[in-house]
């Protein structure tokens, strides 16, 4: 009992005894944030998620990154002295002019120069480990002596190389061999020398791999195949980011292994921060890498940029933030009461909490609640550059094909759904209506009246208006589907739809599709399965309609219109073409496009490809989602960045102003306590009373 | 009772097999390795070469249950199923698709479980066992009216609007202890005393109800009646003698569930963020982590096993005529 009231003690003696964290009064640059579920993996060469990249984006650092304020988004170097110089090849290996055409370049050589001054974090693999000492740690903090290096460039060769060993489980290893010289012959070495010595580290140091080549201790180059120009996103992913050879080799000991203690659940970095805590049941701890090079808060960004204050902090050195605590919340109502109380910085807002947080002006603009902005919240939206939608299979015999009977089923469709509604249903208007794949802030997206998709609205007083559900039923009759029936059978259409439906607002959700198809009296039937046969039906290409998404991997149109590119079918070849959308003329306007430069006339052509999209409807193109995110007052520095994951370094918090703000919303409320205590009073005499009665008239009945 | 318990044990493996066959079955008609392999290597550029790569990694490319191209004892030894239920029997779990060791993920979330299971089932039952006692001794009045009017009540209202509704008032009006989280050693009572607090309320309409009616029942027996005609007092007569008769089917539904604590429970860990074993199956099923399902699997048959063992046991102690052979 004297342990436990010792325990406790600290607590109520402290302001807020409903604190989450055990450290009260002025805190140090400490951020608080949570994670929704436990990162699967914290391997930079694996790890793909977003929730993963919360981590290792602050850890690793790959040689590029995104400018954080300037719009569109701007690659500049990170791990790298400066961006890439790029040299194109011929099949002869001579060098080509930097405006050679496409067909000539055979490869591209991307010649990078790591940054001087750029040290590892302290980490036990960088000293000689002794061996009883590895027996009884359970962290890497327990190592009691741990040490570091400056990044090299055969730290980059290795973490290519790791990309191709088949232990990693690289998600990009099938998209690199296309690009990157000898990337599958490696992966062939290294499965042939994994079944010979299946339990042994492989060093990759004596794997020769033929597109990457050490110039000198500082400088490397990579032998990318064709002219891939988007290949400079890919070196601003963790995918790029340096290994050390002697991390890989560290946390290859099996007394390592068995505690949980791997590198792809302790990462190793140059990065701003280094995690100190790796709990994912329960927190995650970063703290200030104390490696880390000079870096500064960024002195240019948009124009409004100066005037939000986001430009305050330019030229200081970053980061700001000491330490940054992620806490496991897998609820939204105890995050949400929580950031409430000020003991979250920042939080999206759920579809529980909307109306108490955000309130649509008479424009139909987002704006904070009064009692929100009381206590001085700030609301900052961003168009997100994904995309949600509803897809036709261009295999199917019904939906499918380009035939004109088809396209202006699939058109009629366009028109009958209608997504504005969706969005307000489902999203609480947190939502774009698409108007073709591409979103907001990637190059091609257009806006006004030349950005609207034809076949679905018109351009009225200045805004699209949805066609009407005449002119839909006019198409399907012009399809040969007169009031939703075949004309020849007069049977009714009946079309499938795919879903993996399980969530509890499903329901409501497929009634709403059907509804959109019985409006030209089509019947929809759900055909509800769960995720795997799904996967099935769409790698078979036995779905008709399915439901589908796409992230932006970077902000280039390339990434989007891929998705409608007839050789990435997804029947045939296993691509991300879903729909399995086929037509030469688009296929051909991509390849020229996916080469080109952010240019005018690559501007034309993705018009071009666009245009036959509409036409063709392969997709009902459904919205883009937007991004609601809330911050209190204390937290600075916050500006939309859809592209990097190495934000957290820019982030800046008043300590002083969180406590403050924390002690005045959570002072405890004691009366409900003591009146709780004179209700059991009121409830236990009487009955305290009536036994005792009772005892006493049972006595006396004997007595008598 | 050396014996019996021997006896038991060895009844305990072919249990133990069957239900690893089961859930072997169960979960290969629902989930291919190749699912399982998608599931993992996540939406975007999966190539059939990942899917082949990662099922050979994790030894999903073997037979699951026969292989036709082994000889001898190897048809069924070089199996996945084999091979992996022999790991499962010397309680070597193996590592998770995310590449933890199981074993010592479960046996860092059990504590956390054990947390919130433990004080809960204590205090629940002793506070059931008591209002239930007291409901007894004043039946036929007011109070007991109430009390089965208010059990009534607490059983109709969901185990979820106690949590939510507890958090409000407690975490968020009342500002008294945190809304949810975690900390290891003894910094985890003033996380604990809300799920606990709120564990016993949910749990007091039905198990006082329960309680009740078996202390009904004895009350209607021969020695309660010998025991008031001896001149005991009603209180001793509820609160020894009753309560001793009335132990066995008390035993019979606590005891069982004693080793299944450390399972923890799914919705109160989720919502109090409390780092337990509640959510680990529900994950694994949803991630498609065999490793970790057939392992909690198995702990919890084990556990079960266990569980009624120490109900039999337990007879032993509280009714001498009880005898096992």
């Amino acid at each position: 009992m004297a342990l436990l009231l010792g325990s406790v003690a600290p607590y109520l003696s402290a302001a807020n005894w409903n604190s989450p964290y055990s450290q009260q009064g002025v805190e140090e640059q400490v951020l608080y944030s949570s994670f929704s579920g436990r990162p699967k993996h914290l391997d930079p060469a694996r790890s793909y998620s977003s929730n993963e990249y919360t981590f290792i984006g602050q850890i690793y650092e790959p040689p590029l990154q995104y400018h954080y304020l300037k719009r569109p988004y701007q690659l500049e170097p990170l791990g790298a002295a400066e961006m890439p110089v790029v040299t194109y090849l011929d099949r002869q290996g001579e060098p080509l002019p930097a405006d050679a055409s496409t067909e000539q370049i055979a490869y591209s050589v991307y010649e990078i120069r790591v940054r001087e001054g750029a040290k590892y974090q302290p980490h036990p693999a960088f000293v000689p480990v002794d061996e009883v000492v590895l027996e009884q740690v359970e962290q890497l903090s327990d190592f009691p002596q741990q040490g570091s290096r400056a990044l090299m460039a055969d730290d980059y060769i290795y973490q290519i190389k790791r990309l191709a060993h088949p232990a990693t489980h690289s998600p990009i290893f099938g998209l690199m061999t296309e690009y990157i010289v000898g990337l599958q012959a490696l992966r062939d070495q290294l499965k042939e020398a994994r079944k010979q010595h299946p339990e042994q580290w492989l060093d990759l140091r004596k794997f020769p791999l033929d597109g990457v080549e050490r110039v000198d201790d500082r400088t490397y180059r990579i032998k990318v195949k064709g002219k891939y120009p988007q290949f400079l996103y890919w070196l601003a992913m963790p995918f790029f980011a340096p290994m050390p050879w002697e991390v890989e080799q560290f946390y290859e000991r099996p007394q390592l292994k068995e505690k949980n203690i791997t590198l792809d659940w302790y990462p190793v970095g140059s990065g701003p921060f280094m995690l100190t805590v790796n709990n994912p049941n329960r927190k995650m701890v970063l703290e200030r890498n104390p490696n880390y090079h000079a870096d500064f808060y960024p002195t240019e960004g948009e124009p409004e940029d100066r005037e939000q204050g986001l430009l305050a902090d330019a030229g200081q050195p970053i980061p700001f933030l000491d330490r940054i605590e992620f806490s496991l919340e897998k609820e939204t109502i105890p995050y949400w009461n929580k950031f409430l109380q000020g003991y979250y910085d920042a939080s999206g807002i759920s579809s529980d909490s909307f109306d108490q947080a955000v309130q649509l002006s008479g424009s139909g603009e987002a704006q904070l609640t009064p009692d929100m902005e009381a206590q001085g919240m700030r609301l900052q939206t961003s168009v997100s550059t994904s995309i949600y939608y509803m897809g036709f299979n261009m295999a199917d015999t019904v939906i499918g094909g380009t035939d004109e009977r088809a396209r202006k089923l699939r058109q009629a469709i366009s028109i009958a759904v209608d997504y504005e509604e969706y969005i307000s249903i489902f999203a609480n208007g947190r939502g774009i209506p698409a108007q073709s794949p591409l979103p907001a802030g990637i190059f091609g997206h257009q806006t006004g009246e030349q950005g609207v998709n034809p076949v679905v609205y018109r351009w009225e007083s200045g805004k699209p208006v949805r066609r009407s559900l005449d002119e839909a039923k006019q198409l399907l009759v012009e399809a040969g589907y007169p009031n939703g029936r075949d004309a020849e059978s007069g049977k009714p259409l009946t079309l499938y739809f795919d879903v993996t439906a399980s969530g509890p607002d499903d329901k409501a959700r497929m009634d709403w599709y059907r509804k959109q198809f019985e409006k030209i009296d089509l019947q929809l039937v759900i055909r509800n399965t769960d995720y795997n046969r799904f996967q099935d039906k769409m790698l078979n290409g036995s779905a008709q309609i399915y439901l589908w998404g796409w992230n932006a991997d970077y902000p280039d149109p390339e990434n989007f219109l891929f998705l409608l590119y007839g050789p990435n079918a997804k029947m045939e070849k296993n691509g991300e073409n879903a729909s399995n959308y086929s037509n030469p003329q688009f296929d051909q306007l991509f390849e020229q496009m996916k080469n080109m430069e952010n240019s005018p006339e690559r501007q034309q052509v993705i018009e071009k490809m666009t245009t036959i999209l509409h036409n063709d409807a392969p997709w009902l193109w459904g919205f883009h989602p937007k991004n609601f995110g809330l911050y209190h007052h204390w937290y600075r520095n916050t500006k939309p960045n859809l592209m990097a994951n190495n934000t957290l370094k820019y982030a800046r918090v008043d300590s002083a102003e969180r406590t403050q703000k924390r002690g005045e919303w959570n002072q405890p409320v004691l009366w409900p306590l003591w009146g709780g205590v004179v209700l059991m009073m009121v409830l236990i005499v009487p009955a305290w009373l009536g036994i005792r009665r009772r005892e006493q008239q049972s006595l006396r009945k004997e007595v008598s | 009772m050396l014996n019996y318990i021997l006896r038991r044990i060895l009844y305990a493996f072919p249990i133990l097999v069957g239900v690893n066959l089961i859930t072997f079955f169960l979960f290969f008609v629902v989930n291919t390795p190749d699912d399982m392999a998608r599931m993992q290597l996540g939406m975007k550029h999966v190539t059939p070469e990942a899917v082949e790569n990662w099922k050979q990694e994790r030894g999903y490319d073997r037979p699951l249950f026969w292989d036709d191209t082994a000889s001898g004892v190897g048809v069924v030894s070089e199996t996945l199923l084999f091979i992996e239920s022999t790991k499962l029997f010397r309680f070597d779990f193996g590592v998770a698709d995310d590449g933890r060791d199981i074993g010592k993920d479960i046996r860092e979330r059990m504590g956390p479980s054990l947390a919130i299971a433990v004080p809960t089932f204590i205090i629940g039952l002793m506070t059931n066992i008591t209002f239930a006692l007291l409901m007894v001794f004043f039946r036929a009045s007011y109070l007991e009216l109430s009390g089965v009017v208010l059990t009534v009540v607490l059983m109709s209202i969901s185990g979820l609007f106690y949590i939510i509704g507890g958090q409000f008032v407690v975490g968020k009006l009342m500002h008294l202890v945190p809304i949810s989280g975690y900390e290891s050693g003894l910094g985890a009572f003033r996380f604990v005393v809300l799920p606990v607090a709120i564990g016993v309320i949910s749990g007091i309409g039905s198990g006082v109800r329960w309680y009740r009616t078996i202390f009904l029942e004895e009350m209607g027996k021969d020695y309660v009646r010998t025991a008031r005609a001896k001149g005991l007092s009603e209180g001793r007569v509820l609160f020894h003698h009753v309560l001793r008769n009335a132990m066995i089917p008390i035993l019979t539904g606590a005891v069982v569930v004693l080793p299944l604590l450390f399972m923890g429970s799914l919705i109160t860990e989720s919502f109090f963020g409390i780092p337990g074993l509640g959510s680990y199956t529900i994950e694994a099923i949803n991630a498609q982590d065999f490793a970790i399902v057939r392992a909690m699997v198995f702990l919890g048959a084990v556990l079960y096993i266990i569980g009624l063992l120490l109900t039999d046991l337990s007879y032993t102690l509280v009714d001498p005529r009880v005898r096992l052979s």
